[in-house]
């Protein structure tokens, strides 16, 4: 079926205003050798076959909702209060376009005003662009418009190896073709995963230091120390954060950051298999007018009354073409409203709490691989994300798991060649004690672990 | 009349959800990684739900009425979709599940690279790229892989005609690539003889909107094609216009290398007040080596008793990874549910209607408004919004439309044409709306002449008024008050 009202007598009576007889008339300016040609997909279904057939499809899929899942290297498995999905849906919203009619667009711009606000709050940071497709855009962006403030002269970035991998492939996606280059994370050899290493790369030449909080292994480290040392040589410090961690600990803003990205998905967001979700985007007012991005401000309507319009938009494609500071133009609007939303009403508490829950449930769960002679590898304090060491390749115990009802955690092999057998769990405030200790007595019975 | 924000709703202990206790025994946090303070607010459930509620109500948006945003393709997102990508079986899946957990995800994904390829003649799928702007710098960077696989590294001038998107040029810019601009001619083609003139072997290649941003069709596409690839140049092709050709040609067809698809426009992905979009990018044989990663292949093929399985595959070449993940999925799923529910004949209709639509309204304002390329149009078309002897402007114009109740077209775009008004109707739109939406501008033409004033400080009957814009970038205040953090 189709969403095309057009009875034929109204058709037809178009074509006659038109001055054309058919509706294939209007078509022959298309070289006639390729016009209509035959399409080879599915005839039309129904609303009622099209529902049961992507159903079907769904039912295919096994899910956190018939399993455990201690998978999170980068997407987390949060609870989302019902509140969020209910606002999500009001075609007010998701049928809107980017505001730029703020006569008419006032919702979304007050609420992407508001997400602004809520990320300085989280990050400690004093400004906030309305959002990016994702966490590793995110930290692609913040590569730009380090280089940019530098004009040119600072062409080096040093990532982290701690930083997730997609981000840094990502990142090195959009370099490629530009005078950037990328050091400190090769992961061929054997890791150093020391601050220390780090801050030896940065030279005179380095425009920026990628570092996560916490890192790829859920270690937190307190980057003070370094981002002093780095700024020290003229250089610019991105934290990549996890949001929820910023319930309870101390933010990248309080360490001297410069810029803080990372993903929102933990903040309301479903896991979706990845995506859509969105890349908050923090940074110094400073470096404002070199920042990528949608930038909602507070401004006055004609008749006196408080507003917010789209601002800073000569910075944008649409104006500048190619000396703009990107070529984006949306933003995930709809997943910035979401986690504006979702913050909102967990709020300081609340936040506070998922956090803590996801930290005592992470613990919980260390000590109980301890007790069962299962190696945690961290050795520093971590959040809600660790590393443990097993006696076998991590997809083929992922594979056991499965049968257990788990899915297990991330096989860490993959991106650093050096922790064969190391698997990477997760752990938040959805994963019970039951859940925990099923998972971990299964790993330790198991001859391989 | 305004809603306050979260912050000034925000009442020191109120809650909005609670977390059950933990259950496990009681870890010590380190304490000096402790945060002192976070200044987020505290509400209650229904304090969350009418402030949004309450903002919502400021919106206008396609649920609510017409919304002819030219080159933006607002058509109506149909409600199923919204349904069926919210099944819990698609929403909860984890991205780095194992393969054999994600076989729905992985089917419907790897159906979809099929579909898109069918409908727009490529022949290789990227469904990676989360919104049209991503998919043209993926293109763009195919575009340079290419070339420099050949070893031919003296190609860096990208053609690109007047009339595109602002996004072209600065896609090409973020890999440094020199812009030359191409002219349009007398009936909003690329102009040959610049185009020729242009042509060398120092050019990546052209990219092109087609049908252009003008809203027509170029005459001589396949010479336009011809130059470009005869000087070892690739076509791009910005999909942004694809509503307009859906089972009318085929791009690949045509001769173009690639093209990034918006769902969020012709495949009606809600636009979300401005993202999430969702942009895949189809290539030509000769490019396939070069998509980004992942793709989704077979990667064990079915037997008699098995359904095949589908993976996760590299391409040799590839450009590498352009996010995390696998792209926007959730927007995958409203397509499928879309394309299903269409079958090819469902889908050519889309683009005849919206034709149809579009040449209507053009034929219905041509008397009062000037048409600058008098054609017929493909699914947009752009007047001057102006008058002889008159001081209005497009943007009055669109401003008075919302008085209307009608979202007003796209100002001042594209850039040849003076005091723009570009406007894209979509298949969608009854006749009556149609007819609605023109009686409304042949009123606005009349007051031009009767009462100016009426229009010049419009709108009058919307929840605001016209926002102080240079105000709001000279002041800066990007974010609300926080009891911690006053910025300077």
């Amino acid at each position: 079926m189709t969403y095309i009202p057009h009875s034929s007598a109204e058709r037809d009576e178009m074509l006659e205003t038109i001055g054309v007889k058919t509706l294939d008339d209007l078509f022959k300016d298309i070289p006639a050798e390729h016009r209509f040609p035959k399409l080879d997909l599915p005839s039309a279904l129904s609303e009622m076959e099209a529902g049961e057939l992507l159903a079907e499809l769904a039912s295919y899929n096994e899910t956190n909702k018939e399993m455990a899942s201690f998978l999170g290297a980068g997407m987390y498995n949060h609870y989302v209060p019902s509140v969020v999905d209910h606002i999500l849906r009001r075609g007010e919203f998701y049928t809107a376009y980017t505001p730029y009619q703020p006569e008419i667009s006032q919702g979304t711009l007050q609420a992407i005003f508001e997400y602004q606000s809520l990320m300085t709050s989280l990050t400690g940071m004093e400004l906030s662009n309305a959002s990016h497709y994702d966490g590793a855009t995110a930290t692609a962006e913040a590569v730009n418009m380090a280089y940019a403030i530098s004009r040119g002269k600072r062409t080096k970035v040093v990532l982290s190896p701690g930083v997730h991998p997609h981000y840094r492939e990502t990142v090195k996606t959009y370099v490629q073709m530009q005078d950037i280059q990328v050091t400190g994370d090769d992961v061929s050899n054997k890791m150093d995963m020391s601050l220390e290493s780090l801050v030896d790369q940065v030279d005179d030449s380095t425009a920026l230091v990628v570092v996560q909080y916490p890192d790829f292994f859920g270690n937190l480290l307190d980057y003070t120390d370094l981002i002093t040392k780095v700024h020290a040589k003229g250089a610019l410090v991105c934290v990549v954060a996890n949001p929820t961690a910023l319930g309870l600990f101390k933010t990248p803003g309080e360490m001297g950051a410069d810029i803080v990205v990372g993903e929102g998905q933990p903040l309301g967001l479903p896991l979706w298999f990845g995506g859509p979700s969105l890349g908050f985007f923090t940074t110094l007012k400073k470096h404002v007018h070199k920042m990528a991005g949608r930038l909602v401000g507070e401004t006055v309507d004609s008749r006196g009354e408080k507003g917010y319009v789209l601002t800073l938009t000569a910075r944008e494609q649409h104006i500048k073409r190619e000396r703009a500071t990107s070529n984006i133009c949306s933003n995930q609007g709809l997943m910035a409203l979401g986690s504006a939303v979702y913050l909102a009403l967990v709020g300081k508490n609340g936040l506070k709490q998922v956090a803590n829950l996801c930290y005592q449930k992470a613990h919980y769960a260390a000590a109980q691989f301890k007790k069962h002679g299962i190696r945690v590898v961290n050795d520093v304090p971590f959040f809600h994300e660790f590393v443990i060491e097993l006696d076998e390749d991590v997809s083929e115990i992922n594979e056991h798991l499965l049968h257990h009802g788990i899915i297990g955690g991330y096989d860490l092999s993959k991106d650093y060649p050096t922790l064969k057998n190391h698997m990477l769990v997760a752990f938040t405030e959805m994963n019970s004690k039951e859940q925990i200790d099923l998972f971990v007595e299964t790993l330790a019975e198991e001859p391989h672990a | 009349m305004r809603e306050p924000t979260i912050f000034e709703l925000s009442s020191p202990g109120r809650k909005g959800v609670t977390f059950p206790a933990s259950d496990v025994p009681t870890s010590e946090l380190p304490k000096d990684m402790l945060r002192e303070d976070l200044p987020l607010p505290e509400l209650a459930e229904v304090d969350v739900v009418r402030h949004y509620t309450h903002l919502s109500h400021y919106n206008y948006s396609v649920d609510e009425g017409f919304y002819p945003l030219g080159s933006c393709t607002m058509k109506y997102n149909p409600k199923i979709n919204e349904d069926t990508c919210r099944l819990p079986g698609f929403i909860h899946s984890h991205p780095l599940q194992p393969v054999e957990t994600v076989q729905g995800n992985l089917a419907l994904m790897f159906e979809m690279q099929e579909w898109l390829k069918e409908i727009s003649g490529f022949s290789g799928v990227t469904l990676v790229p989360a919104a049209g702007a991503h998919g043209e710098f993926t293109g763009v960077l195919i575009m340079a892989a290419y070339h420099r696989a050949r070893g031919d590294f003296k190609r860096n001038k990208m053609l690109i005609p007047d009339a595109a998107h602002g996004t072209n040029p600065a896609s090409a810019g973020m890999l440094g690539m020199e812009i030359i601009t191409i002219p349009s001619d007398a009936n909003g083609n690329v102009d040959l003889d610049e185009l020729r003139a242009a042509c060398d072997d120092t050019i990546v290649g052209m990219m092109l909107t087609n049908p252009n941003t003008l809203g027509l069709f170029d005459e001589h596409i396949l010479e336009v094609v011809r130059l470009v690839r005869d000087n070892g140049g690739l076509m791009y092709a910005d999909g942004a216009n694809l509503n307009a050709l859906l089972g009318i040609v085929r791009p690949g067809d045509l001769g173009f290398d690639v093209m990034h698809f918006n769902l969020h426009k012709t495949f009606a992905v809600p636009h979300g007040g401005g993202g999430p979009g969702s942009g895949p990018v189809g290539v030509s044989e000769r490019l396939m080596e070069f998509l980004p990663c992942p793709m989704v292949g077979i990667v064990e093929e079915a037997t008699e008793d098995t359904p095949p399985l589908y993976g996760f595959v590299e391409p040799k070449q590839s450009i590498g990874r352009m996010k995390s993940f696998h792209g926007h999925f959730g927007a995958i799923v409203r397509t499928y549910t879309y394309i299903s529910m269409h079958g090819p004949e469902g889908l050519k209709e889309i683009s005849q209607y919206a034709v149809l639509n579009a040449n209507y309204l053009q034929a219905r304002l041509r008397h009062a408004y000037k048409v600058p390329y008098d054609r017929i149009c493909m699914h947009e078309f752009v007047m001057e919004g102006r008058f002889e002897g008159s001081d209005i402007r497009a943007l009055d114009i669109s401003k008075r439309l919302m008085d209307f109740g009608f979202h007003p077209p796209t100002n001042y775009f594209p850039l040849i044409v003076h005091e723009a008004l570009m406007i894209e109707p979509t298949e969608t739109e009854s006749k009556q709306n149609c007819d609605a939406f023109a009686d409304a501008l042949l009123k606005i033409a009349e007051e031009s002449k009767t009462d100016p004033e009426v229009i010049k400080t419009a709108p009058h009957n919307t929840p605001f008024g016209r926002m102080d814009e240079v105000k709001a970038a000279r002041e800066l205040i990007l974010c609300c008050w926080l009891p911690d953090q006053e910025l300077d």
